[in-house]
């Protein structure tokens, strides 16, 4: 090493960087060199009432701390100033300044004092300040860890802190100080899914492989119905499309469709993990991409995890230190699911100006990915390999053809004709090579390549690889029989140069010569006795040893008999074929993206990947019981001062989700972390600092604001949800937030229940006439005047209704379309007569114009009371509504004797959303809480309008607003009336006439917003069909097509 | 997390030290030099080596070696992708990253790496804070600080650090607001020798230059976002804007920035710009061979060709070669084999060739591979996807967008 002497001068002659040596500029040399005469200076400074001075003391304290320096001298100014004083300081800035510089001291005596100080800190207002003290926690950790009982309670406090600034650092101190307290976790679960999307970098990469290790121990695995899911693989596949169509916000449907096959449901928190990482997947750090990476391969069902592959595979473009731990880490995926990166075989393909070790691993990734159909591609690939200037490489290119050769029966003589033609190569390393892997192929069907062993036979006498020629040696031995007349001669040769072999060849040589001895001891016996002779003196003890026990065991004796009869079974006992494995098997017990992973072994301080638990721990104790209503209405006040910035999710949200009408954070909760995490600091803090703040923030508000309002023109002003288009989980979430502890889980299954059981049964055919028949049962319920008083204009409608439907028999075509007072889909539970001890309750849509308000939904609300007693004072109580979402409240019943039941009729707004409204349906003794989500059909009401006004208005609805879907018709579904009774009793839609026969037009507007749905089926004789929906409300249109689909083709 | 950090140049010096927790001994870098000598070039050096109590992880970039070494469990990416942003950050304060300027501004850097990291976990990373903290050397600011006696750190609080918007600085002003986007793309293909293209695949970035003041809310949009086949995004990018609407829709940092990453997937069969005519000969029991490259432009819808070179790694048997370009210049390195020709321009009324003899080495046999043919270079104002950004809308501002300049560059590797 050409570097060692310059090197060790350089020790010797200075003691480390940042001397004066290094002082060229004499002006920015200036701190360091004259640190040690300006000591004095600097207690000054600390001593003074200027912010700027104490910083920039404190600041050259901690660029002296971080060389190594010895502050001691300085120690007690600074605990004296920085403990006492500038904790206090009004800075938030100075604060934090203070916490670095006094926790970076590596002084045991400080360690009360910084004890204390962290603890101050930790409840400090401005979060800066909160995470310098999160920052603290692992320094005073390594400096006496017999704080840890009292550091936890800090990590505790901190991770139940709101902020996205403080997320990362605490969590980094989780994991540094008590990784093993998962317990901590789980009241700040859905906190940490949901801020994560804000947090920095570094933050999210260290949140995110806790919350793989934490979903470990507290989720099911997704995968253990795999089997289940293979059979019925056709389904499996519809619902991962399902997913992927939907974003996330699909798994009730995927839980949905779940049930009916197998009885494993995620937990919707698992859920919830898996959709606020995904977007993650698009972040330009290479770090947080690997993360979600090994998140999803740990964490999500088989179907989902293919959406990493593109990113990976994007990661491939970056440094080649990058590409280097990712493709180690493809590796190794990809023998688990070769399927996910098939369809990216050509960018693993290699570059001549790749550095070897990238090269390598390109490889072992193609020859994961290689099966049947795509291995001929693969193996031209290969051959243009073998041409490389770079040897260690063509070496690994010939293992690779080996290991595609055993595991692809098709290509195994094609890669071993190949092969043999290298062993003509001039290059010895690739004729060793090739050796090696023909050996271990032969070994697989021996009886039909004598040739190839004759050929190899004469190769001994110009390879000088000892692995080759040891290879060689041991084939012929192995397989003796098939060349008999060759082999004595073999062992003879080697005989001769045995003294010069490596030690390797000559052990080869021994064994070679015992089996030529057991099967043809005429012509071999001096020879072999010859060579036993030799081995015995051989310099090496292996040999020697070798060579005495090989000669007990083949040459008879006369006590020792009993082993040397068996001597044949020993050494020629039918050996099983090799199994040629990619070295990264089996590497996935370590998380991967891990450096243990990497190394394949376990680094310091390496958390185990846990396995999954038989039984699902209680999901109860991530609900977070603090109820956020009472907050509520402050927070929207306060909306109109704080402006919402980045943040796009947010902790409980709930109840004011998809408050925002601006478009601008359509994401419901764009704007409640920062809202809230301003309600959170800022009502409190009081310094002159977060005024200014203030005023910034406002400023940027402002401008956000007239921007937003110039949309809110354009766009009209219509609450409207995108992305993730409803949630039933969300929806329990902030329920059970609300809700108390051990009603809570109750509450969040029943709730589970009917929504996942109304998108399960589609309205089919045979549904839509028995929905016919509840509705027609309603109005009987509704014309007794005993029961309850029903709202005139109910009635009206009804009736309404009742002549249309007289109408209607006159014109056959537009029957079930040009009035649908049928209800889409039929009764479902709002709250089970268990649950509701005696009291069950069920709803319809009736698809009637709700009386009050004309944005309103009706929805009727059927009660029967099978109990012994009498219930009273059925009312709603106080609603906790995702804002914008509105109920019309129904009138009291007042009684409901036993065995009676009664409808009343209540009106939702659901703002053009399909999020559920939760509300209380109480009575004088008991609250049950409950919800109503509405399928997307029922968020319109028809418009009758010409054909002509229909292409016109659809000509204003294209690109964006268009969404087209094919689809097979099944034979059931062939005729006119079937195809618009199913559109109809799916969506509230009108039917428009049409010209051509096979052409099927539907109009309607959504309730709240009045934007225009407009659907065109398009169907074809053979049962093609195209199905376009025209739609301002993107999300809506995309739902609505997904529903209509499913409809016409179950 | 991270604790120390060494700068090592590609002669094995240690010439800088950082530590972040206690002091690492140097010797420590004994185990990196022990590799770095089994890997006979520098990016063969294993990114993450073992030591018995460490493990030292590196990365190569502008001939320097940055170490850091790390004692416990970490994700590798973690630490691999912070020392690119350390020398990112090195190259955003002083232009270049190299040696010499690292020791002529050691104060500079050692301020910015003590506030990039607190006690090895990540501080400070976004160059926007940064440089409110620690201000980039300036001549100007050298000579006054030589006079007063003062020092890079800044004297104001640096408030970014509580921002909403961590990327951007407050109270930016310029009386010029203009805003500058690079749209690069860079084809990635492999050719054979009979001239079909076995991969292709585009890979795009939108750098962008943004002078505006206060907050401007900007958007940005694609004539046909469907190209896009994957992206990565700066994080001032609302992501479920793009999602829903396929809008770029972002507050931009100050100054240059990598707006937007983007691949754009080998299906669509990529039209190669360029193509090149080879003939190269070797004979057997000679000691001659013949050497001939024509390079050529083939659909570049009228555009120039421009900084065209092309190298390649001869066979071990070449001792040295006497060619003659018909235009630009060209080196053979005997030692290492590679032959390298800058050739400029392409004139297509008279194509650029490189012809001459090779002479082998006497007695060894003819090489049984063809050299592989790296081909680079750039033709301004061209997307290779067609991908052009629509028009750029700044809503709460009136600012002046210049030009839209595109740029590809293009790898070729012929075999």
């Amino acid at each position: 090493m050409s570097a060692a002497p310059a090197y060790s001068e350089d020790k010797g002659g200075s003691a480390g960087p940042g001397e004066p040596e290094y002082g060229h500029d004499p002006a920015s040399g200036g701190i360091f060199s004259s640190d040690y005469k300006r000591h004095d200076d600097l207690k000054e400074m600390l001593d003074t009432n200027k912010d700027s001075l104490k910083l920039e003391a404190m600041k050259r304290i901690v660029a002296m701390i971080a060389r190594g320096k010895n502050a001691s001298d300085l120690f007690p100014a600074v605990v004296k100033n920085v403990a006492c004083k500038n904790i206090e300081d009004p800075n938030q800035l100075i604060r934090a300044s203070a916490l670095r510089v006094l926790s970076s001291i590596r002084v045991p005596i400080i360690v009360p004092i910084m004890m204390l100080a962290i603890k101050e800190a930790a409840s400090d207002m401005s979060p800066y300040v909160r995470k310098t003290a999160a920052h603290a926690i692992p320094k005073l950790y390594s400096l006496d860890s017999d704080q840890k009982d009292q550091l936890i309670e800090v990590i505790e406090k901190l991770l139940a802190d709101k902020t996205t600034l403080v997320a990362g650092s605490v969590v980094m101190a989780f994991e540094e100080v008590c990784p093993e307290r998962i317990d901590l976790i789980h009241k700040n679960y859905r906190k940490l899914c949901n801020l994560l999307i804000d947090v920095e970098e570094w933050g999210q990469v260290v949140i995110i492989s806790m919350l793989t290790r934490y979903a470990r121990t507290q989720f099911l695995s997704p995968t253990q119905n795999e089997s289940l899911l293979e059979e019925n693989a056709e389904k499996a596949f519809y619902g991962s499309e399902e997913d992927e169509a939907k974003g996330a916000g699909s798994e009730e449907t995927a839980a949905a469709a779940a049930p009916a096959r197998k009885p494993y449901v995620m937990d919707p928190d698992h859920r919830l993990l898996l959709r606020n990482t995904k977007p993650l997947l698009q972040s330009r750090s290479a770090a947080v991409v690997m993360a979600v990476a090994q998140l999803y391969f740990h964490l999500a069902p088989k179907a989902e995890v293919g959406v990493i592959a593109k990113a990976l595979v994007r990661l491939l473009r970056s440094h080649s230190e990058v590409q280097y731990v990712v493709l180690q880490n493809v590796a190794t995926m990809s023998i688990k699911r070769r399927g996910m990166f098939e369809p990216y075989l050509k960018s693993f393909y290699i570059r001549s100006t790749d550095p070897t070790q990238i090269k390598i691993l390109k490889l072992e990734v193609l020859t994961n990915l290689a099966n049947e159909t795509n291995i001929p591609t693969v193996l031209r690939e290969f051959q243009t390999y073998i041409r490389s200037m770079d040897k260690d490489f063509v070496a690994a290119t010939i293992q690779a053809i080996g290991r595609c050769a055993t595991n692809i029966g098709r290509v195994r003589d094609t890669c071993l004709n190949g092969l043999v033609q290298l062993l003509s190569n001039r290059d010895e390393l690739v004729v060793a090579e090739s050796v090696v892997v023909i050996k271990k192929l032969l070994q697989m069907q021996p009886a039909q390549h004598g040739e190839i062993i004759k050929h190899l036979a004469k190769l001994t006498d110009n390879i000088q690889v000892p692995m080759a020629r040891a290879s060689i040696l041991w084939l012929i031995g192995e397989y003796c029989e098939h060349v008999p007349r060759i082999a004595p001669d073999v062992l003879r040769k080697m005989a001769k140069s045995f003294t010069a072999e490596e030690d390797i060849v000559k052990l080869q040589v021994i064994n070679l010569a015992a089996k030529l001895y057991l099967t043809n001891s005429k012509q071999t016996k001096l020879l072999t006795q010859y060579v036993l002779s030799l081995a015995k003196y051989d310099q090496n003890y292996d040999i020697r040893d070798r060579a005495r026990f090989t000669r007990q065991l083949i040459v008879p004796s006369e006590q020792g008999g009993a082993l040397s009869r068996h001597a044949k079974k020993l050494f020629l006992a039918p050996k099983p074929a090799p199994v040629l494995e990619s070295s990264f098997k089996d590497r996935d017990h370590f998380q991967l993206g891990s450096l243990s992973h990497l190394l394949n072994a376990k680094a310091t301080g390496y958390q185990e990947l846990p396995d999954w638990p038989e039984e699902a721990p209680d999901p109860s104790v991530r609900n977070v019981e603090v109820p956020e209503w009472t907050k509520c209405s402050n927070r929207e006040k306060r909306k109109e001062k704080e402006k919402p910035f980045y943040s796009d999710s947010e902790g409980e949200s709930g109840p004011t989700e998809s408050a925002d009408s601006d478009p601008e954070s359509e994401s419901e909760s764009d704007s409640k972390s920062s809202s809230e995490s301003g309600s959170g600091e800022s009502s409190s803090e009081s310094d002159n600092e977060d005024q200014d703040e203030d005023e910034e923030k406002g400023r940027g508000s402002e401008s956000e604001q007239s921007e937003e309002d110039g949309k809110r023109k354009t766009k009209k002003k219509v609450p409207e949800r995108k992305g993730e288009a409803s949630s039933s989980d969300e929806g329990s979430d902030s329920s059970s937030s609300s809700s108390e502890s051990e009603m809570t889980s109750e509450s969040e299954e029943e709730q589970l229940e009917p929504a996942s059981w109304s998108r399960k049964t589609p309205p089919s055919s045979k549904s839509a006439p028995a929905t016919k028949e509840i509705s027609l049962l309603d109005l009987e319920d509704f014309t007794p005047p005993s029961v309850q008083p029903v709202s005139p204009p109910a009635i009206v409608s009804t009736s309404l209704a009742a002549d249309l439907e007289g109408l209607t028999l006159t014109d056959s075509t537009l029957v079930p379309s040009l009035l649908s007072p049928v209800s889409g889909v039929g009764r479902q539970e709002l709250l089970h007569r268990v649950a509701g001890e005696g009291l069950a309750v069920d709803y319809t849509f009736s698809r009637q114009p709700f009386s009050g308000d004309p944005h309103m939904v009706s929805v009727h609300i059927h009660f029967s009371n099978s109990s012994d007693t009498p219930i009273k004072g059925l009312h709603v109580g106080t609603p906790k509504l995702p804002a914008g979402i509105s109920i019309q409240e129904f009138p009291e019943i007042e009684s409901l004797a036993p065995g009676e039941s009664a409808t009343a009729v209540m009106g939702i707004n659901f703002c053009d959303s399909t999020q559920a409204a939760n509300f209380q349906l109480c009575t004088q003794t008991r609250q049950f809480y409950v919800s109503i989500q509405p399928p997307v059909g029922e968020l319109m009401a028809p418009v009758f309008m010409s054909e002509n006004e229909f292409k016109k208005e659809q000509g204003k609805l294209m690109g964006m607003n268009e969404i087209t879907e094919k689809l097979m018709l099944p034979d059931t579904c062939r005729s006119d009336h079937i195809v618009v009774q199913k559109v109809t009793a799916t969506a509230n839609l009108g039917r428009v006439p049409c010209g051509t026969s096979d052409e099927y037009r539907f109009a309607g507007r959504t309730l709240t917003g009045g934007s225009l749905v407009l659907l065109t089926l398009d169907a074809r004789p053979a049962g093609a069909a195209q199905l376009t929906v025209n739609s301002e409300k993107m999300v809506i249109g995309t739902m609505l097509v997904k529903d209509v689909i499913q409809a016409l083709t179950q | 997390m991270i604790h120390s950090l060494f700068l090592i140049n590609s002669s094995g010096d240690i010439f800088l030290e950082k530590h972040w927790k206690s002091v690492v001994s140097r010797s420590v870098c004994d185990y990196f030099f022990e590799a770095q000598e089994r890997a006979t070039e520098a990016e063969n050096v294993p990114p993450v080596i073992p030591t018995p109590h460490h493990y030292l992880l590196s990365v190569y970039r502008h001939k320097i070696f940055f170490v850091a070494v790390i004692q416990t469990e970490v994700p590798p990416l973690f630490v691999i992708e912070f020392l690119h942003r350390v020398v990112d950050t090195f190259q955003d304060y002083f232009g270049v990253c190299s040696e010499p300027v690292i020791k002529d501004n050691v104060v500079v850097v050692y301020e910015v790496l003590e506030e990039m990291l607190d006690n090895g976990f990540p501080l400070a990373t976004e160059s926007n804070i940064l440089k409110e903290l620690i201000k980039p050397p300036t001549i100007l600011r050298t000579v006054v600080n030589t006079i007063t006696g003062s020092t890079n750190v800044g004297d104001q609080l640096p408030t970014g650090q509580l921002s909403v918007v961590p990327w951007r600085r407050t109270g930016v002003k310029y009386t010029n607001n203009e805003a500058y986007f690079d749209v690069i793309e860079e084809i990635d293909a492999i050719i054979d020798k009979s001239g079909s293209t076995i991969t292709a695949e585009i890979q795009g970035v939108i750098d962008a230059c943004v002078k505006l003041t206060g907050m401007p809310d900007l958007t940005l949009s694609f004539m046909n976002p469907r190209l896009l086949d994957d992206v990565s995004f700066h994080p001032c990018v609302r992501f479920k804007r793009w999602e829903s609407e396929r809008i770029l829709s972002f507050i931009p940092p100050d100054g240059n920035f990598r707006l937007l990453s983007y691949h754009v997937s080998a299906q669509n069969l990529v039209a190669i710009p360029v193509y090149v005519k080879h003939n190269i000969s070797f004979r057997d029991s000679s000691s001659h061979g013949r050497f001939e490259i024509t390079v050529g432009p083939k659909q570049t819808m009228g555009k120039t060709i421009e900084g065209v070179t092309v190298t390649s790694q001869m066979p071990k048997g070449v001792l040295n070669m006497s060619l003659t370009p018909s235009q630009g210049t060209h080196t053979f390195d005997p030692v290492t084999k590679m032959l390298s020709w800058d050739v400029g321009k392409i004139n297509p009324q008279k194509l650029p060739s490189l012809k001459g003899t090779m002479s082998l080495q006497a007695g060894a046999s003819k090489p049984d591979e063809n050299p592989t043919i790296n081909l680079q270079f750039k033709i301004q104002q061209l997307a290779i996807s067609a991908q052009a950004p629509a028009d750029d809308a700044h809503q709460s501002h009136a600012a002046i967008v210049q030009t839209h300049q595109g740029a590809s560059r293009i790898a070729l590797q012929r075999r």
